[in-house]
């Protein structure tokens, strides 16, 4: 038997200091967390930042290496820094030899890096060897020769090697959500169908469970079931909460693919241990006969100034709709003379906040508000451009009136300066599979002292 | 004139990914759930979400009382012209969607 202990969804997002002390009082293997995901946005691996504050990251992770220093057992995390670029990994191993300086013992970190060059997939597109995912957009070498980030998703194989040069700790870049917890199971023995299936339940910490704040629980790994129970006291794991574990965030409710291959979950069986612990059976694993990793990919599609204005005067509020279909109309015109540039390359984008401002033409539903906020988003080719029209459109904003026969109308900036420099829009522009003949091809995975 | 979210314990949405949406519609009984599959049919789903109707992947899940519907996204998550990061409120489409009169 194996168990994982995971303190949290994600490091970062807080767990009960209590329940991760439950947790090693019950001698677990290996401590793994997840430490990113794409779903706050391109920004993130655009810049190779954490979507977490350093101080709050180093905090939990300063509790995670005291766990791991006790239990004296690996711990590893996955996705460091949201995005898991080569500098997230760095960042994660700056902090950690901070945290350890005073620490006498030696301790053997293993960073993985999984930060892929524009020329390595441009030579992968070339040699037909990047296969294109689910509603993948459209790629050539001069999207790839654009991104400002790329990386590609290890699977279990690149920890496995990490762990098996005796690292204490890991600290691996992009990783699957699940890869850091199936690792040690699958390199024990454990089936693939049991693992993978048990790593996705364990994947979001006590999200499977019915108290999803109290972050950690316990896997353990058998020859032919998994069990899974929360280490908050009053959380409790059931048959219903462990099995709608598999809709989140997942577009197929039954398959998960990872790298080599899919896990199938359609006969799988959750039966209640206890009314805190639920046993999970039949997880069925298929093999394909290419390893392949995802790979994901950002690049700058322009840049941005936001600007804020509200209204609160009830007849501009009731026209709101026409007012900004002139407003729009008129700056639009204007850029072709003041800037020299058009519609299509620069655009202004005005989102009514109390009307249609998230779900644009989808909205269904029109009610009068008492205010309105007007969102500005301006995107064109340079920063220095958006900030310009800004500035340009920004007395307009203010006394644009809704018909010549009318006064001036004066609104309501919130702030000064009421533009707001928002700098690169990232875009996510691939979703595709790499293949590769070796699992550890393009994964760079060291080992060093942590004191050295 | 009854909303779905009045039939069903609740409907959420997320990114499965930065490419596509997936909703879980938690129905409250098998006999339930098969009746709001009858009405969520390509028409509808695209009619809501303007995506073509043959994009839509809709899955039961009878242990759970749960449909799921995933789609791809019209507008990447955080390309220029998307509004939600999360894809989390497109499920409130759903939740205020009419029903007819006999449901």
């Amino acid at each position: 038997m194996i168990r994982v202990l995971v303190p949290s969804g994600v490091l970062g997002l807080e767990f009960s200091k209590e329940a991760l002390q439950r947790g090693l009082a019950n001698n677990p293997d290996i401590i793994a967390i997840d430490g990113g995901s794409t779903d706050s946005g391109p920004y993130y691996l655009g810049t190779a930042n954490s979507k977490y504050s350093r101080a709050v990251t180093s905090g939990e992770w300063k509790y995670l290496l005291a766990a791991r220093e006790t239990a004296d057992i690996p711990l590893v995390i996955g996705s460091s820094g949201t995005c898991g670029t080569d500098q997230s990994v760095d960042w994660m191993v700056e902090i950690t030899k901070n945290l350890l300086h005073t620490t006498k013992k030696d301790l053997r970190i293993g960073t993985i890096k999984s930060s892929l060059t524009r020329q390595q997939v441009v030579s992968a597109l070339e040699a037909n060897r990047l296969k294109p995912l689910k509603h993948a957009p459209v790629i050539s070498e001069e999207i790839i020769n654009d991104c400002m980030g790329i990386v590609a998703l290890m699977g279990v194989e690149q920890i496995q090697e990490t762990l098996a040069r005796n690292a204490d700790i890991i600290i691996a870049g992009r990783a699957t959500d699940t890869a850091s917890i199936a690792a040690l199971p699958l390199m024990s023995g454990i089936p693939p169908g049991i693992a993978w299936h048990g790593a996705k339940v364990a994947e979001c910490g006590a999200l499977c469970s019915t108290n999803p704040l109290s972050g950690c629980v316990q896997v353990d790994f058998h020859e032919d079931y998994f069990e899974i129970e929360p280490l908050d006291p009053m959380a409790q794991c059931t048959p219903h909460t462990v099995s709608a574990h598999m809709l989140y965030e997942n577009s197929d409710p039954f398959i998960l693919y990872e790298p080599g291959g899919y896990l199938d979950v359609k006969n799988s069986i959750y039966e209640a241990v206890s009314d805190r612990k639920v046993r999970v059976s039949g997880g069925k694993w298929v093999p394909f006969p290419q390893y392949s990793v995802k790979i994901e990919g950002v690049r700058i599609a322009g840049y941005q100034t936001t600007s804020l204005t509200m209204i609160r005067n009830a007849h501009y509020v009731r026209s709101i709709h026409t007012w900004i279909e002139k407003l729009k109309q008129f700056l639009e015109n204007s850029l072709a003379e003041k800037f020299g540039v058009d519609a299509d390359t620069c655009h202004l984008d005005f989102r009514i906040i109390g009307s249609e401002a998230t779900l644009g033409s989808l909205e269904n539903r029109s009610s009068l508000t008492v205010e309105v906020g007007i969102l500005g988003l301006i995107t064109a080719e340079t920063q220095e451009l958006a900030n310009e029209i800004a500035k340009h459109i920004n007395p307009y904003l203010l006394h644009f009136p809704l018909s010549e026969k009318e006064e001036l109308p004066t609104f309501s900036f919130p702030y000064s300066p009421a533009e707001t420099e928002r700098g690169p829009l990232y875009e996510f522009c691939l979703n595709h599979a790499l293949e590769l003949d070796d699992p550890l091809e393009i994964f760079k995975i060291e080992v060093f002292e942590a004191n050295g | 004139m009854a909303n779905l979210r009045d039939k069903v314990y609740k409907i959420r949405s997320k990114n499965a990914g930065p490419f596509t949406v997936t909703v879980d519609i938690f129905c409250r009984n098998q006999t339930n759930l098969k009746r709001i599959l009858g009405l969520l049919d390509g028409d509808t789903l695209s009619y809501l979400y303007n995506v073509e109707k043959d994009r839509f992947e809709i899955f039961e899940i009878p242990d759970l009382n749960v449909i799921k519907i995933s789609f791809p996204r019209t507008h990447i998550q955080g390309s220029r012209l998307d509004r939600d990061m999360h894809g989390a409120q497109f499920a409130e489409l759903l939740n205020e969607m009419e029903l007819p009169d006999n449901f």
